[in-house]
């Protein structure tokens, strides 16, 4: 008899109920009458009640006291009886419960049953909720099941082993050498399950990923059977033939041939013939598609084989189905710093993704398009980024905002067009600007001193018509500078609007009585007003009484302000025009400048530092220069001393030193390679050179095939001389050319002696250390200084 | 591999949950509470996919019920739409024209029916046919004994 009737009896009865507090009731009186049947013990309703309790549990109400009958369940041999037990084991138990443990003994036996479908629950639910322990326990009685039982069982044998593994990472060999025989298997639900077992087993051991390498060809002749196969109405999904296998074996593939050559050459042609023939019409076949690209951009494909990756992308790019669209663009987003100029292909359509309806693919599109900003397409870009600026939903207008101001920061064609992508964004989103922009922006107009009139015209009639916060203090800051041109009244880039020293005035007071104005930015109109009084000839008195309210404002920063400037027209009426003259241009601090202290990366050199000057030190002994020895020696080996004139140092040599490499050319800075060994360069390059201070940089290039990482440079100077390294631009050498590492070192040579240097390097190369030192004794100079004069 | 599959009604109520992570009853109590939250709030001709923590969230919706499943970063989310929609039409075949109901009062066949197709948040089998045969060789069984 099933346990349905009285079941469904129950949960008609629950559904019928008007209130919560009827339905609590009718659950409670329900399991009350479970219970006592658990208590009566077998009669043949138990997994009647049990499964009411499942019920009563999926609604959300206690149900522990059915731990205790699951475990009884289990151990009965009726097979009705078994099923509601396991499947309430794995509904009410999991492996933090104690009651969880009695069961291993009722599965071990189970898993020898006669029946598959008792050995089938038993695999089910260890591999659901069987601990660390059970795992152990059970564990060579799966790898039994995993070589000789038929393939019903065999392929829940071999997922309850990817289980086991995940529990117990030590069993992974005990399953090793069956998962190899177990590829040859012809069944597919075998087959996807081994693929996930040696899928989960080259994920954990590097050697195992290795050997399962071999593998390779028995994968691709498999995906080929399955791509070229006619039609299997059992695997058929849309005409294709079990994606779900396809996918599978595409991924292990994937973690075979990444980094490296001789598998990715063995799947080279499978992908593309997969590339190329499945038909993505249906969601079956992008899935497969899509994991192809995925596999292709992974490992190291020929560069043919990629260009039609993206070209699938940019065809998903095109599609109708929303899912497919936003998958493109994340893994577009994936490869647009590889590949960067076959993602350029596809802007277009990425862009057009801006204005589609869905959040989620916005917010992709968004992403996208601020990492293909370049400086060929920044006008273009812009103008659609502005646009999707004022529609764009508010959740997204913060990061759009800043992703111009980096865009623009980057590749901005000229610096009026700067300053008026700035103006717009401020004016559409002025309120979801991060802080600095108005610093940001206030350095950017004093650096555009030709662009002073146009600026503060357009920030003017931006002033008199928008309130956003940002807009507001950067005009006002604008017109207190350069308020004099604004009155001229004529500016060339734009049409002439005459301004009068009252309209001046009434807007910056408009800006000081506004409600909507805050604090600082009432400082900045203040400030602004006071200026004026040095670029205006009339109102002058006006100035003085709109200053003179505000020493008694309430809020403490305006009312000191206002009497300090009060105090300047009063007092110091002879300093007033020097305190207001215009700013001088901003020196703008250039990012990544961390003067000195990165925490974490570099601290050799600081322990390389040298000691402070000592006096009478111009006459280097060799010992001098075998202290340098030390400086940087300190563990290991002994660094060997440099060869020949450098190690006795003559003033002649010292003026050699600093002397102009090549004499004096007008080229630009001459960089000078101070190390070529394994594929790694170093060049140094001499940025600024005074008598005393020398700054130069160090630039680092890798010509190999592969990546260098950890690289990092160590310095050691005379004790006469101070070093300062900056922080380096990465410590990842790109391969082949592609990119190079800087560092800026700044020397200090107040006793002018002869300046050396030795730079340890040391880096990764495939995975190997590498450590060298290179002693540096002369040093380019800039064409266009003078030398040093000797000593 | 997928941590977890949830179907719930539109009313936001719970009518199958399957765990293939031990977590405690408490945590499985708020995810079952976010989960609801979002879908609930999506509108109808969006994304079927979401982030939610670090795992990515794939969900679509038959008739009145709610099908989501959560998977890891490396996991195919067009697939996983191929695998609810897999998971329905063993439903549809086994109820014959499966709705909300069915599933209500026969949630255990539900579970059973899922146990054949998924095993630890992975594919056990990837024939309907085999699928739709084991589940009737148990039944007979669990009608005989």
């Amino acid at each position: 008899m099933t346990p349905s009737v009285r079941l469904q009896e129950m949960i008609r009865v629950i559904r019928s109920a008007r209130t919560q507090g009827e339905e609590r009731g009718i659950i409670q009186r329900e399991c009350a009458d479970i219970r006592a049947q658990f208590r009566q013990g077998d009669n043949g309703e138990r997994s009647h009640s049990l499964a009411k309790l499942l019920y009563v549990h999926m609604l959300g109400y206690p149900a522990h006291f059915g731990q205790m009958e699951c475990v009884r369940l289990i151990a009965s041999p009726r097979y009705s009886e078994k099923r509601i037990g396991y499947l309430g084991a794995m509904m009410l138990l999991d492996e933090k419960q104690d009651a969880s443990l009695l069961i291993t003994n009722s599965i071990k036996n189970d898993l020898s049953h006669s029946s598959q479908y008792v050995q089938s629950l038993a695999l089910c639910t260890l591999a659901c909720m069987g601990s660390a322990e059970m795992c152990r326990d059970l564990a060579p009685e799966i790898e039994r099941l995993l070589r000789a039982s038929n393939s019903y069982i065999k392929k829940k044998a071999t997922l309850c082993a990817v289980h086991i593994i995940k529990k117990v990472p030590e069993l992974a060999e005990l399953f090793t050498p069956s998962a190899r025989t177990l590829l040859s298997e012809k069944n597919h639900g075998v087959l996807h399950g081994a693929v996930v077992l040696i899928t989960e087993l080259c994920k954990r051991n590097p050697d195992t990923l290795d050997q399962f390498r071999k593998a390779v060809p028995e994968l691709v002749q498999i995906m080929k059977g399955l791509v070229t196969s006619s039609y299997s109405p059992e695997h058929n999904v849309a005409g294709i033939s079990d994606p779900f296998l396809q996918v599978r074996i595409l991924r292990l593939l994937r973690i075979l041939g990444h980094n490296n050559d001789t598998a990715s050459d063995a799947m080279n042609d499978l992908l593309a013939q997969v590339a190329t023939n499945t038909d993505s019409s249906k969601t079956a076949g992008s899935a497969v598609l899509y994991e192809t690209v995925l596999t292709i951009m992974d490992i190291n494909s020929e560069s043919g084989l990629r260009v039609l990756a993206v070209n699938i992308l940019g065809r998903f790019l095109l599609n109708n189905d929303r899912n497919i669209r936003y998958i493109s663009m994340t893994s577009l987003q994936k490869i647009v710093q590889t590949d960067h100029n076959a993602v350029q292909r596809h802007r277009g359509t990425i862009v057009d993704c801006l204005k589609d309806q869905d959040t989620s693919v916005k917010r992709r599109a968004l992403e996208l398009s601020l990492a293909l900003v370049s400086a060929v397409n920044i006008r273009s870009m812009m103008k659609e980024l502005l646009i999707f600026l004022s529609f764009c939903p508010p959740e997204l207008r913060s990061q759009t905002a800043s992703g111009i101001f980096n865009a623009a920061e980057r590749y901005s064609p000229s610096k009026r067009w700067h300053i008026d992508t700035i103006l717009h964004v401020l004016t559409t989103a002025g309120g979801d600007v991060r802080d600095e922009t108005v610093p940001n922006l206030i350095q950017l107009i004093t650096t555009a001193s030709e662009l002073h009139c146009y600026t503060v015209h357009k920030l003017y009639r931006a002033l008199v018509k928008d309130i956003a916060q940002s807009l507001v203090q950067v005009a006002c800051w604008c017109i207190g500078e350069y308020g004099d041109l604004l009155l001229k009244g004529e500016c060339e880039e734009i049409e002439p609007m005459q301004v009068t020293e009252d309209d001046v005035l009434d807007a910056l007071e408009t800006v000081l009585q506004s409600h909507m104005s805050s604090p600082a930015t009432r400082g900045f109109a203040l400030t602004a007003t006071m200026k004026l009084s040095t670029r205006i000839t009339d109102n002058v008195d006006r100035i003085r009484s709109i200053v003179s309210i505000y020493g008694s404002c309430i809020d403490l920063e305006l009312q000191q302000r206002a009497v300090e400037y009060n105090a300047l027209f009063k007092k110091y009426d002879h300093m007033r025009a020097a305190v207001l003259e215009r700013m001088p241009v901003m020196d703008k601090n250039l990012p990544g400048h961390t003067n000195g202290d990165t925490p974490g990366e570099i601290k050799e050199p600081d322990t390389s530092k040298p000691k402070p000057v000592e006096a009478g030190l111009l006459s280097e002994p060799a010992s001098q220069v075998c202290d340098l020895l030390d400086l940087l020696g300190g563990t290991d080996t002994p660094l060997q001393p440099s060869p020949a004139p450098t190690s006795t140092p003559t003033t002649t040599s010292s003026a050699d030193l600093l002397d102009l490499l090549g004499g004096l050319e007008p080229t630009p800075v001459p960089t000078v390679s101070v190390y070529e060994k394994n594929g790694l360069s170093l060049k140094i390059q001499c940025d600024k050179q005074t008598e005393t201070e020398v700054t130069v940089s160090l630039i680092a290039s890798n010509s190999t095939q592969n990546d260098i990482t950890n690289f990092t440079l160590q310095a050691a100077v005379p004790k006469s001389v101070q070093l300062q390294m900056k922080a380096p631009s990465g410590n990842v050498i790109p391969a082949h050319g592609l990119g190079q590492v800087t560092q800026t070192v700044l020397l200090n040579n107040p006793n002018k002696a002869s300046l050396k240097m030795r730079i340890r390097v040391s880096y990764s190369n495939q995975g190997a250390m590498h450590q060298d030192t290179v002693l540096i004794d002369s040093f380019p100079s800039t064409a266009c200084q003078p030398s040093i004069s000797p000593l | 591999m997928m941590h977890f599959l949830l179907l719930f009604s539109r009313q936001g109520k719970l009518r199958l949950q399957k765990w293939f992570l031990p977590l405690p009853e408490r945590d499985r109590k708020k995810i079952v509470k976010d989960m609801t939250t979002m879908m609930l709030a999506r509108k109808p001709r969006t994304c079927n996919f979401l982030h939610w923590k670090d795992l990515k969230i794939v969900y679509k919706r038959y008739a009145s019920l709610y099908f989501c499943c959560a998977l890891e970063n490396q996991d195919n989310e067009l697939l996983a739409l191929e695998i609810l929609h897999r998971y329905v039409e063993l439903l549809d075949k086994y109820f014959g024209n499966v709705c909300e109901l069915d599933i209500i009062f026969n949630f255990e066949k539900a579970y059973f029916i899922l146990d054949e197709f998924l095993m630890g948040g992975e594919i056990q089998e990837t024939s309907k046919l085999s699928i739709a045969k084991s589940i009737e060789a148990s039944d007979m069984l669990q009608e005989t004994e």
